[in-house]
C-alpha cells in the first residue's frame, strides 16, 4: 500500500519540477532577463537630436553583432538632446574612438537599436567616452510624409502651393 | 418556463457557485491534513494532462510560426517572428488554449468523479464518518487545479516556442540569433511572461471551481452526471474567455 | 478511543437521561408528501431498538434526521443530550464521530480496496501505527467473514458482501450509537444469522445503543429489545417484539401477518385506478 503511494508523490514532484523548469527556461531564454545577464561592461555616451522609439535595454550592434545594450535614456538639459548611455561588453574593448552611433530600425516595423559604424582611429574608446558622430532615428512619419507629398504633387499639379511648405520640412 | 425564471436560475447558479467558493476556501485549512490526496490530484489533473498539453503546445507553436512568417514576410518583418510568437503565446494563446484543454481533460473528469460519488452516496458516507467531503474531496481538487494550470501553461508555452523555432529557423531558414535576440529584446518577464502565468492561475481556479461545483451539486442520476459534465465544459469555456477579456483589459 | 466517552456502557447508568435518542413532535414534508406528523420516539441506551414499517414510510428519512443529514420541518431531536437541528457543521461532525452508520446501499468508496474502506475512518481521525490499523481492520473483517476479501475492490463484491464490508466499516471505531439501515437485505440465511449475532454481540459486550431499521419481523424478533412501528406518518405501535406480535391490533396483524389489506395501505397514494387506465365511466 505504501509503495504505489510513494510513486505518486515522486511523479507529482517531477511534474511540478518540469513546470518550473519550463518557466525558468522561458524566463532566461526568451525574455529580457536574458539581457540582464551581460557581465562586465563599460559605459559610453551618445547624444541624439531624436531617438524615436528607442527603449532601455535595446541592443547595440556592430556589423549586426550584438555588443551591448542601452542602459539609460535622459534629456540633456543644456543642449535639449537625448543623452543615451550605452553599456558595451568588455570583450569588445577595441572599438575606435571615432566610430559613429546611429539609431536603426530592424525591418519596416521592427524595434529600434543602436548601430555602431567603426571608424579608423588607432585609439579605442574608454569607459565614459562620448560618440562624436551620431545620426538620429529616421522618423517613419517624415518618410511617409515626404513620400505622400511627392506622390501628391506629381498627380495633382493643380495644388503645388499646399505641397511646398511640407516639402521644406527636414 | 419563462425567460425571467431562466435568467433567475442562471443568477442563482452563479450565486451558489460563489458561496461554494467560500466554503472551499474555508475548508482549505482542514484539507491540508489530506496533503497526500492533494498530491494525488495534482498527479491526476496535472501530470496526466501533460501529453495532450505538450502535443498541442508544439503544434500551436509550429502553425503560429508558419502563419506569422508569411504575414510578416509581406512587411519584410520576419526578424520579429520570435517576438510575435512569444508574445502571442505568453500573453494569450498559452493560458487560454491550455485552459480550454484543461477544462476538457481534467475538468470533466473532476465533475464526473464527484458526481458519481454523489450519486452513489459516497459523499454522504464520508459525512457520516465525520470526514468533510469539502476538505477531503473538493478542496484537494481545487488546489490541484490552481497549482497545475500555470505549470501546464508554462510547459505549453515552452513547447510552443520550440515548435516555432523548429519551423521558423530549421525549416524556413530564419537566422537563429535573430530569432532569439529579437525575442529576448522585446519580451518582458513581468508584464508578458508572468502576466500570462497569473492569468492561467486564475483560469485554473475558475475551471476547478466550476468542475467541482457541478459535480458536487449534480442530481444523483446518470443523466444528471452527464449534464453536469457537459455544463462543466461549456461554462468553463465561456467563463475563461470572458475573464480573459476582462483581465487583459485590466492587466495591459 | 475517545468516542467511547459518548457511550456509557450498561455498567455506568446515567439516571438523568435513559434515552440516547429522544424525538419530540417531529414533522417532515418531503416532495409534497407529509412523511412525519408529530412523531415522538425514545431510543433507550444500551438497547437494540427496531424501527419497522412498510417501505416508503420514511424509516431512512428518520435516521437521516437523527444524524443531521436532513433537516426536519419541525421538532426536537436530542442525541446524547444535543439537539441535532441546532448543531453547527463542526458540532455535527463531532457528534457523528460517535455514530456508526450502515447505509442502505452500503456506499463503499469505490476507489479504495475493502481493507482501505474499513480503515478509512481510522486513518482520517486517528494517527495509529500501520500495524495497529491492520490488526483492527482484520479483526472487524473477520467478524463479518470477509478477512480473505481484504484486498478486493468494491466492484468485485456481491451486494451482500458489500453490505458486510459496510458493516465492518460502520463499527470500526466502537461508536456509542450504531444505526443499521436495512442490514439484512441481500444476505443469504448464513450471513444473515452471522450479522444478526454480530449486532447482538456488539450490543451485549460493548453496550452499544443500536437502531435497527428493518422489515423482516423474524429477524427483528430475535435481535431487538424494542420495536417502533411507523405507519401513516405516526408511531402506529411500539413495545417488546414478542408482546407486539401477540397484541391484537389491526396494524400489527396486517404488518406482521403480511396481509395487503388493512390500515397500512399497500399502494403508494394514487389516483383512481380506473381513471388512470382511461375508463372514465368506471369512476362513477
Ligand atoms: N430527497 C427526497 N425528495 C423527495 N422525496 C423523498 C426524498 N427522499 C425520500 N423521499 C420520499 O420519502 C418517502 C420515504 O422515503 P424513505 O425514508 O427512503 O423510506 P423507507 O422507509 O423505505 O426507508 C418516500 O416516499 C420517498 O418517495
Ligand atoms: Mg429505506
Amino acid at each position: 500500500m505504501t509503495q504505489p503511494r510513494r510513486s505518486f508523490q515522486v511523479g507529482t514532484g517531477l511534474f511540478i519540477l518540469l513546470g518550473f523548469a519550463a518557466l525558468a527556461y522561458l524566463a532566461t531564454q526568451t525574455t529580457s532577463v536574458a539581457n540582464y545577464t551581460d557581465g562586465d561592461n563599460y559605459l559610453l555616451k551618445a547624444k541624439f537630436s531624436n531617438i524615436g522609439q528607442l527603449k532601455q535595454r535595446a541592443p547595440v550592434k556592430l556589423a549586426g553583432v550584438r555588443i551591448g545594450s542601452v542602459k539609460s535614456i535622459e534629456l540633456d538639459p543644456q543642449t535639449l538632446e537625448a543623452l543615451v548611455t550605452i553599456g558595451i561588453d568588455t570583450r569588445f574593448h577595441e572599438i575606435p574612438d571615432d566610430s559613429a552611433a546611429a539609431i536603426f530600425t530592424s525591418g519596416l516595423l521592427g524595434d529600434q537599436y543602436v548601430g555602431v559604424q567603426p571608424g579608423g582611429s588607432p585609439v579605442a574608446f574608454k569607459d565614459g567616452d562620448e560618440f562624436i558622430l551620431t545620426q538620429s532615428s529616421m522618423q517613419l512619419e517624415d518618410l511617409i510624409g515626404k513620400f505622400l507629398v511627392s506622390g501628391d504633387s506629381s498627380k495633382a499639379p493643380a495644388k503645388p502651393d499646399a505641397a511646398d511648405p511640407a516639402a521644406k520640412n527636414p | 418556463m419563462s425567460r425571467r425564471s431562466l435568467t433567475g436560475d442562471a443568477l442563482a447558479q452563479v450565486g451558489a457557485a460563489g458561496l461554494f467558493l467560500f466554503s472551499i476556501l474555508a475548508a482549505i485549512p482542514k484539507s491540508l491534513r489530506h496533503f497526500r490526496e492533494t498530491l494525488r490530484q495534482i498527479w491526476f489533473v496535472g501530470a496526466m494532462s501533460l501529453v495532450i498539453i505538450m502535443t498541442c503546445g508544439l503544434f500551436v507553436g509550429m502553425v503560429l510560426s508558419l502563419q506569422l512568417y508569411y504575414t510578416l514576410a509581406k512587411f519584410g518583418g520576419t526578424a520579429a517572428l520570435g517576438t510575435v510568437v512569444a508574445l502571442s503565446l505568453f500573453r494569450e494563446l498559452g493560458p487560454v488554449v491550455t485552459a480550454l484543454l484543461f477544462a476538457g481533460r481534467a475538468g470533466t473528469s473532476m465533475t464526473a468523479e464527484i458526481g458519481l460519488m454523489r450519486a452513489t452516496d459516497q459523499l454522504s458516507a464520508m459525512e457520516m464518518m465525520a470526514v468533510d467531503p469539502l476538505a477531503y474531496v473538493v478542496a484537494p481538487r481545487f488546489i490541484a487545479g490552481v497549482i497545475a494550470m500555470p505549470l501546464l501553461a508554462c510547459v505549453f508555452n515552452a513547447l510552443g516556442i520550440l515548435g516555432a523555432h523548429a519551423v521558423g529557423v530549421s525549416w524556413l531558414g530564419l537566422d537563429n540569433g535573430t530569432f532569439w535576440g529579437n525575442m529576448s529584446a522585446n519580451v518582458e518577464v513581468w508584464s508578458d511572461l508572468v502576466n500570462g502565468v497569473w492569468k492561467s492561475t486564475v483560469f485554473g481556479a475558475v475551471i476547478a471551481l466550476i468542475a467541482t461545483f457541478q459535480g458536487y451539486t449534480t442530481p444523483p442520476t446518470s443523466e444528471g452526471v452527464a449534464y453536469a459534465t457537459t455544463r462543466t465544459v461549456v461554462s468553463s469555456s465561456i467563463v475563461v474567455l470572458a475573464i480573459d477579456f476582462v483581465m487583459t483589459a485590466f492587466l495591459m | 478511543m475517545n468516542t467511547s466517552n459518548h457511550s456509557p456502557g450498561s455498567d455506568s447508568p446515567e439516571p438523568a437521561s435513559a434515552a440516547y435518542v429522544q424525538i419530540r413532535g417531529l414533522r417532515t414534508v418531503l416532495g409534497g408528501k407529509l412523511l412525519f406528523d408529530g412523531v415522538d420516539l425514545d431510543i433507550p441506551r444500551g438497547k437494540i431498538t427496531a424501527i419497522m414499517g412498510p417501505s416508503g414510510t420514511g424509516k431512512t428519512t428518520l435516521v437521516r434526521h437523527i444524524t443531521g443529514q436532513l433537516a426536519a420541518d419541525a421538532g426536537q431531536i436530542l442525541v446524547d443530550g444535543r439537539n441535532v437541528p441546532e448543531l453547527s457543521r463542526r458540532q455535527l461532525f463531532e457528534l457523528r464521530e460517535g455514530i456508526g452508520y450502515l447505509f442502505q446501499n452500503s456506499a463503499l468508496l469505490t476507489d479504495f480496496s475493502v481493507f482501505e474502506n474499513v480503515a478509512f475512518p481510522l486513518r482520517q481521525h486517528l494517527r495509529l501505527p500501520e500495524e495497529i490499523v491492520r490488526n483492527i481492520v482484520l479483526t472487524r473483517l473477520q467478524a463479518v467473514g470477509l478477512r480473505g476479501a481484504a484486498q478486493l475492490m468494491p466492484a468485485e463484491l456481491s451486494g451482500g458482501m458489500m453490505r458486510r464490508v459496510a458493516l465492518a466499516r460502520a463499527m470500526i471505531r466502537d461508536p456509542g450509537l450504531m444505526i443499521y439501515d436495512e442490514p439484512f437485505v441481500g444476505l443469504d440465511p448464513i450471513a444473515l444469522n452471522q450479522v444478526l449475532k454480530l449486532i447482538r454481540t456488539l450490543n451485549d459486550t460493548l453496550g452499544i445503543t443500536s437502531i435497527l431499521v428493518a422489515h423482516e419481523f423474524a429477524a427483528v424478533r430475535r435481535a431487538a429489545d424494542l420495536v417502533y412501528l411507523i405507519a401513516g406518518g405516526k408511531i402506529a405501535a411500539h413495545g417488546h417484539p414478542q408482546e407486539l406480535a401477540e397484541r391484537d391490533s389491526p396494524w400489527t396483524r396486517q404488518f406482521f401477518g403480511g396481509e395487503a389489506d388493512g390500515p397500512v395501505p399497500f399502494e403508494y397514494p394514487a389516483r383512481d385506478y380506473a381513471l388512470d387506465l382511461g375508463f372514465p365511466a368506471a369512476a362513477a
